[in-house]
């Protein structure tokens, strides 16, 4: 296929990525140096009100937006340099909190809080979604084959499910007196609240991610376990090789790749936390990254999004899942160049 | 081969597999099988604390809306028929009727009509016919279960949720489309581009797979707000407001799906032999010819499971969909946001699990019909990247 077949070829997705991804990107970063204000004018209003004895005037210097021709507010835009980064950072907020040598009141600075939750959030659920991905494909790979299919179906509901929904059917499981509160509570013997504190809402976070995402570990895994080798487990056996060192040194290295791959695809989706937030109404107490920029961007009351911050916020959220994805990229990579030699 | 395995494995590590596969898929069908149940319950029955009245729902019955014995006997009948037919029979006719290359075509079109009858038979047949026969059939006609269908007629027709679900079809429709068009152009022409530039295009894809949407959204959201401004001197007074407008959502899907769409598609491209776009070419075909007349025929289980994926992304995604869209003219999932935050009464709590299941009940049939696509899609570019 020559260049120019090829172009031709990939033209109209190239196209759109770049319109649509690269130069949005760009955009952000330009923008997280701009801040968009209303003018305002500096007024010296004078207002009357009628009393018994006349009128009495009160004059007041008020500062107002100004309004132009088309009715809307004009607004101007300037170049802040880093202020932007400023405001999302809060340095010192930051060094305040840390010279009383206080974590909580770190915690309450809302940039600090998403990316805690984050990264936490990211670095947990990873290892339980492979472990437990790979505990269900080996049970499948155990089983009779006429029950695969009826489980597969059963394992792939959980995955297909619209997110926010999924996250609101645990919610619902547990919200008040839901089915499953009303279990713990008769367990445990006293009063639960699910919603009413950070950590229990982070757990059940923490489960509905693994319920959604270990399915899809679990398929590939599963896919990948039909193509061992069977003449090396054979050999395995026949060196005496116990059921545990058979899984550990022919089938877990056989999987490596996939592990590999799902590690990749859960880091990036897992750091895009955010339908977990909308679904639990988790705000006022656990926050993500992506949520916080979400909220910069929804307007507020008088319909003023902060597009400055959000697309520091953005930014810094992107230069998160970088350094996050560099070690494995970089396994990749190396990989890559071993074949290639 | 996988004799020696079975014969080998003892008794109690087969038996412990069957239990943990049992527990998971209580686990895994659990949350969706409880909010259906509470999703035709009062709101009495559907908060309860008791579990058993979750299920039964005395006060719901105690309203006289129930189902009866025979309603549960013929709807079981009639859905596990129904799985039965799409996972043989359904196959089979589509094949057998879909003129020669365009068996996928052929497969959205007995899907969908097959889906609608199936509405139209569970939905408005089978109800009418069974409130007769419960009259005749004395104790087995009485209601055992509480049943009601009373939120689902407030979330559809009240709520104007058939709205939404005109946004979300119009949505999707237009993902699936767009985006499998330049796909598989571009998936195809990296896959058979050996040279340098495919590889560093797919590199930045990977890459671009991981930005999280806000991101996005963030670099969109002004330019859209103000693009009848911005776009004036191009397009005078004619210039349209991208905030909105479901088009310009579906171009900013299509976009952030392309990147997923290219690696998954160059690698059922990969599969297919070489050889026989060289024949083709050999034949006198040019290269898009080759790939329309040629490859693609035999594309269409890539294709369709592809599809699937974007599919899937443009009807779940929240994020996109509720920034760009007026919040009064959104698809379905940013619209359930505003019920279940309306936490005023009990009613609405329900009324809001109502929505969800409706939209959830699509993607059940889904995965009944295209559960084989749907694995050998997730498994696709694994094994073989």
């Amino acid at each position: 296929m020559n260049k120019k077949t090829f172009l031709a070829f990939i033209g109209p997705s190239v196209l759109m990525m770049v319109l649509f991804i690269a130069l949005p990107l760009a955009t952000v970063l330009k923008q997280s140096f701009y801040q968009t204000q209303s003018v305002y004018e500096t007024l010296e209003v004078e207002t009357c009100s009628p009393t018994f004895t006349g009128q009495v005037c009160i004059k007041e210097i008020k500062t107002i937006p100004i309004i132009g021709d088309n009715g809307k507010v004009i607004t101007q835009t300037n170049y802040v340099g880093l202020s932007n980064y400023q405001n999302v950072l809060e340095f010192p907020r930051v060094i305040a909190a840390f010279a009383n040598n206080s974590w909580h009141e770190f915690m309450l600075i809302d940039f600090w809080k998403a990316l805690r939750f984050t990264l936490s959030f990211t670095l947990i659920t990873l290892p339980l979604v492979l472990f437990f991905g790979l505990l269900i494909a080996l049970c499948i790979n155990n089983v009779a084959k006429s029950i695969r299919g009826p489980v597969i179906f059963v394992s792939l509901l959980p995955m297909i499910i619209t997110p926010v929904i999924g996250a609101l059917a645990i919610r619902w499981l547990f919200i008040g007196d839901g089915v499953l509160t009303s279990f713990l509570e008769w367990w445990f013997a006293k009063d639960i609240a699910m919603f009413a504190q950070a950590w229990t809402i982070e757990f059940m976070m923490t489960f509905y991610r693994v319920w959604h995402v270990a399915p899809f570990a679990a398929i590939v895994f599963y896919a990948g376990l039909q193509t061992v080798n069977q003449d090396t487990i054979e050999s395995a056996i026949i060196d005496g090789a116990s059921r545990w060192q058979k899984l550990r040194f022919v089938i877990l290295p056989h999987l490596m790749p996939l592990i590999v791959f799902v590690t990749l695809i859960h880091l990036m989706d897992a750091y895009r936390v955010f339908e977990e937030v909308i679904g639990f109404s988790s705000q006022a107490h656990v926050i993500s990254l992506q949520w916080l920029t979400y909220d910069f961007l929804t307007a507020d009351l008088m319909g003023n999004r902060s597009i400055g911050r959000a697309s520091a916020s953005s930014m810094l959220t992107m230069i998160g899942i970088t350094l996050l994805l560099i070690p494995v990229l970089r396994g990749v990579w190396n990989d890559y160049k071993g074949k290639r030699l | 081969m996988k004799d020696i395995n079975l014969i080998k494995q003892p008794l109690t590590l087969r038996f412990s597999s069957y239990f943990f596969l049992i527990f998971w898929c209580i686990v895994a069908a659990f949350p969706i099988f409880w909010i259906s149940v509470i999703s035709v319950k009062l709101p009495l029955d559907a908060f309860n604390s008791n579990a058993l009245n979750v299920i039964f729902g005395p006060a719901t019955l105690s309203q006289g809306k129930g189902l009866s014995f025979i309603d549960i006997t013929v709807g079981l009948a009639i859905i596990l028929f129904t799985a039965k037919l799409t996972t043989g029979w359904l196959g089979r006719k589509v094949n057998q009727y879909s003129p020669n290359g365009y068996v996928g075509f052929g497969w959205i079109i007995g899907s969908m009509t097959f889906g609608i009858s199936f509405i139209v038979v569970f939905f408005a047949i089978m109800p009418s016919i069974l409130s007769v026969l419960n009259e005749y059939t004395g104790v087995l006609g009485n209601n055992i279960i509480g049943f009601s269908t009373e939120h689902y007629s407030t979330v559809w027709f009240e709520r104007d949720f058939i709205n939404n679900f005109k946004n979300s079809l119009l949505v999707t429709t237009g993902v699936v489309s767009i985006s499998l068009t330049f796909g598989t152009l571009a998936g195809y022409g990296l896959a058979r581009s050996g040279s340098n530039l495919a590889f560093w295009i797919l590199i930045i894809a990977l890459v671009f797979r991981a930005l999280p949407h806000s991101v996005l959204v963030t670099g969109y959201l002004p330019f859209f707000i103000n693009s009848a401004e911005i776009l004036r001197p191009i397009f005078g007074d004619a210039a349209p407001t991208f905030y909105g407008m479901p088009w310009a959502t579906v171009a900013v899907l299509v976009a952030i799906n392309q990147p997923f769409t290219i690696w998954m598609l160059r690698s059922f491209f990969q599969s297919i032999p070489a050889e026989l776009d060289e024949a083709a070419r050999v034949d006198g075909c040019s290269h898009f010819q080759a790939f329309r007349r040629v490859i693609m025929p035999v594309m269409w289980p890539g294709v369709i499971t592809t599809g699937l994926f974007s599919f899937l992304l443009a009807y779940n995604d929240f994020l996109v969909t509720s920034m760009l869209l007026e919040a009064q003219n959104t698809t379905m999932v940013p619209a359930i946001a505003s019920m279940f935050n309306m936490e005023t009464t009990t009613t609405d709590q329900v009324v809001a699990v109502a929505a969800a299941v409706s939209i959830i009940a699509p993607l059940f049939f889904l995965v009944m019909f295209f559960q084989r696509q749907i694995v050998s899609g997730l498994t696709a570019g694994a094994v073989k990247g």
